[in-house]
């Protein structure tokens, strides 16, 4: 039988999920590298799988790297889309930006506070939902426009909110590994 | 896909601009480029050629084509709308911006907001590599290789300046650079680099499939070719447009149906405000120059709410490394409001005409620099429309209800 590898060889041990995080790590830099170009990969994927970069996995993270905890924190603050806290499992962004906010982008923000009961910059309690803003999202001739995950809504309403939130519901229900993975690649819209 | 008018990138076929090109030697490549005039799309507007001429002449063991899919500026899509209907003249472009500057590998920085657009470029690219388009012995010609990476940006608009896009790349906190030294000499990893736009790549395809001539012979003298549109705001027929540079503000307008307008902002956040006496100018490098960006604005619009958009816009995604840019872009943001308050003095208002003066000077990348324009813009054209607005508590208002 030939040697585990020392990642493969932790990954043995029942470990805690502190463990199992490090593992993750080394999996990752296994296969973005450990050159600090591969930083901002790991922290996307981290981000991805966890919806949280706490401050354990960004000394893991550093440790790996051989870089400061400092300069990883520099980075996960920098980037409006890494996050130091933790997201829901659906992250609604809704572009604030011109073409959207002449389009009525406000009544959206109003009827998304109201329907998940949060505000902006928050999560619900559940941990499904966050409600974020977007700067400019590039669907200026369809806003107003909202990001969930990685897919896009365009042509907006007060009214298809609810629509938008149920679908979500439903997809998370159906299969709650889903956003785990990559997301998807379809746009929907009116 | 909202694209409105007839766009040269439909009739290209691909594969026609990579064949040509790669018959040629790459000194003729780049001289082909510079021939055809054809100058950055991404809004700076630097010409083409004279970039590939200067990371062909450095010498490195390795050079990198990146191609700048970082569409942040507000008004803009037409790269997200490129992406989707011809990304294989993009790739065609860098293909060949590699065979003639000598670079095998090619990154594709693409914002993080455009994530849906992903799988199907990975597929795209992989089908090019099972026809041979990319990889070892491109089209058969020995010595030409060349791949492409997909790297996804994270949600930072100042990643859109190039020396910034290439700090991401590196893995580090998107900062601009000073410069010199330009990418062409030390980009990324320290190796000549070059950074071109999504748009100004796809011409390049095009450019090779239908000859340089066509291209210097449409448009003006110092701006040669066509350019692709994002025209959005109150029009009835928002979408991707083509039109020859030069052509004038009221002939688009007139064709997306603007709806009264009263201005355009041409060149999104970091661009100008066109009143409408002078929609008789031209959008093209020596007149009004944009990257694609046209938001029209009717007479309904109080250009205080578009300013304070604009402003908190940039108050959000200064990088904070340049005091001026970091703070003035608050100072102004706060201006906005006591407008919209009717509570700023004209003193006031020159003190902040000034810092916007000082923004523009003294910042150390586009971002800064660009920064207060429309809010300059705005009160060089609109002065009079912003002074001496009701307050809440308005002394005056509640005078004339009494009596």
């Amino acid at each position: 039988m030939p040697t585990p590898s020392p990642a493969k060889a932790r990954s043995q041990r029942p470990g805690t999920k502190v463990n199992s995080l490090q593992d993750e790590i080394d999996r990752l830099t296994e296969r973005f590298g450990t050159e600090r170009k591969a930083l901002i990969p790991i922290l996307q994927e981290i981000k991805k799988r966890h919806h949280i970069i706490s401050g354990y996995a960004m000394q893991c993270v550093a440790d790996r790297l051989s870089i400061s905890p400092a300069e990883v924190y520099g980075v996960v603050s920098f980037y409006s889309f890494l996050h130091e806290e933790y997201q829901g499992r659906i992250v609604i962004r809704l572009c604030r930006t011109i073409s959207c906010d002449m389009a009525g982008k406000d009544a959206i923000a109003r009827q998304l506070q109201n329907d998940l009961g949060i505000k902006f910059g928050e999560t619900t309690d559940d941990g499904k939902f966050s409600l974020e803003w977007a700067n400019c999202v590039g669907m200026c001739d369809r806003g107003p426009a909202i990001l969930v995950n990685e897919q896009v809504f365009t042509h907006v309403t007060p009214e298809k909110v609810q629509e938008i939130i149920q679908a979500c519901i439903k997809m998370y229900e159906k299969t709650p590994d889903l956003f785990k993975k990559n997301g998807h690649s379809h746009e929907h819209s009116k | 896909m909202n694209i409105r008018n007839e766009v040269t990138f439909s009739t290209i076929r691909p594969r026609d601009g990579l064949k040509a090109a790669l018959e040629k030697s790459r000194t003729e490549v780049v001289d082909d480029i510079l021939r055809s005039g054809l100058k950055g799309r991404g809004g700076a507007g630097f010409p083409t050629g004279i970039k590939w001429k200067l990371a062909a002449e450095e010498k490195a063991d390795e050079k990198y084509i990146i191609c700048n899919a970082d569409e942040g500026e507000p008004g803009t899509f037409k790269d997200r709308v490129i992406f989707s209907e011809w990304a294989d003249l993009v790739f065609e472009g860098m293909t060949i911006a590699g065979y003639a500057v000598g670079a095998k590998t090619g990154i594709i920085y693409l914002r993080g907001e455009y994530g849906y657009l992903r799988q199907a470029l990975e597929d795209k690219l992989a089908a090019r590599h099972q026809e041979g388009l990319l990889g070892d012995k491109i089209m058969g010609k020995e010595g030409v290789s060349f791949d492409i990476h997909i790297h996804m940006g994270c949600g930072a608009y100042v990643c859109g300046e190039e020396s910034a896009l290439i700090e991401s790349l590196e893995g580090k906190r998107g900062e601009a650079r000073n410069r010199p030294p330009f990418p062409v000499a030390k980009g990324l990893f320290g190796k000549p680099t070059v950074v071109n736009n999504v748009e100004t790549l796809a011409w390049v395809a095009a450019i090779f499939a239908l000859g340089p001539d066509w291209f210097k012979h449409v448009g003006t003298e110092k701006s040669s070719g066509y350019k692709l549109l994002s025209i959005s705001g109150d029009v009835a027929k928002p979408g991707v447009y083509e039109f020859p540079m030069g052509t004038k503000i009221s002939a688009i307008l007139k064709t997306a149906g603007a709806d009264r307008p009263k201005a355009a902002v041409v060149g999104g956040a970091s661009g100008i405000l066109v009143p409408a006496k002078d929609f008789k100018r031209a959008i093209c490098f020596e007149d009004v120059s944009t990257g694609g960006s046209v938001i029209v604005l009717s007479e309904d619009r109080d250009f205080l709410d578009i300013l304070e958009n604009f402003q908190e816009f940039f108050a959000d995604e200064s990088c904070g490394q340049c005091t001026i840019c970091r703070l003035g872009n608050v100072k102004l943001l706060e201006g906005i409001r006591l407008l919209k308050e009717g509570r700023c003095t004209t003193k006031h208002l020159q003190k902040l005409c000034t810092l916007g003066a000082a923004m523009q000077a003294a910042s150390k990348c586009g971002l800064g620099q660009a920064s207060p324009n429309m809010f300059l813009s705005v009160l060089q054209h609109f002065k009079g429309e912003v002074l001496g607005r009701p307050q809440a508590e308005d002394h005056f208002a509640n005078k004339r209800k009494a009596s």
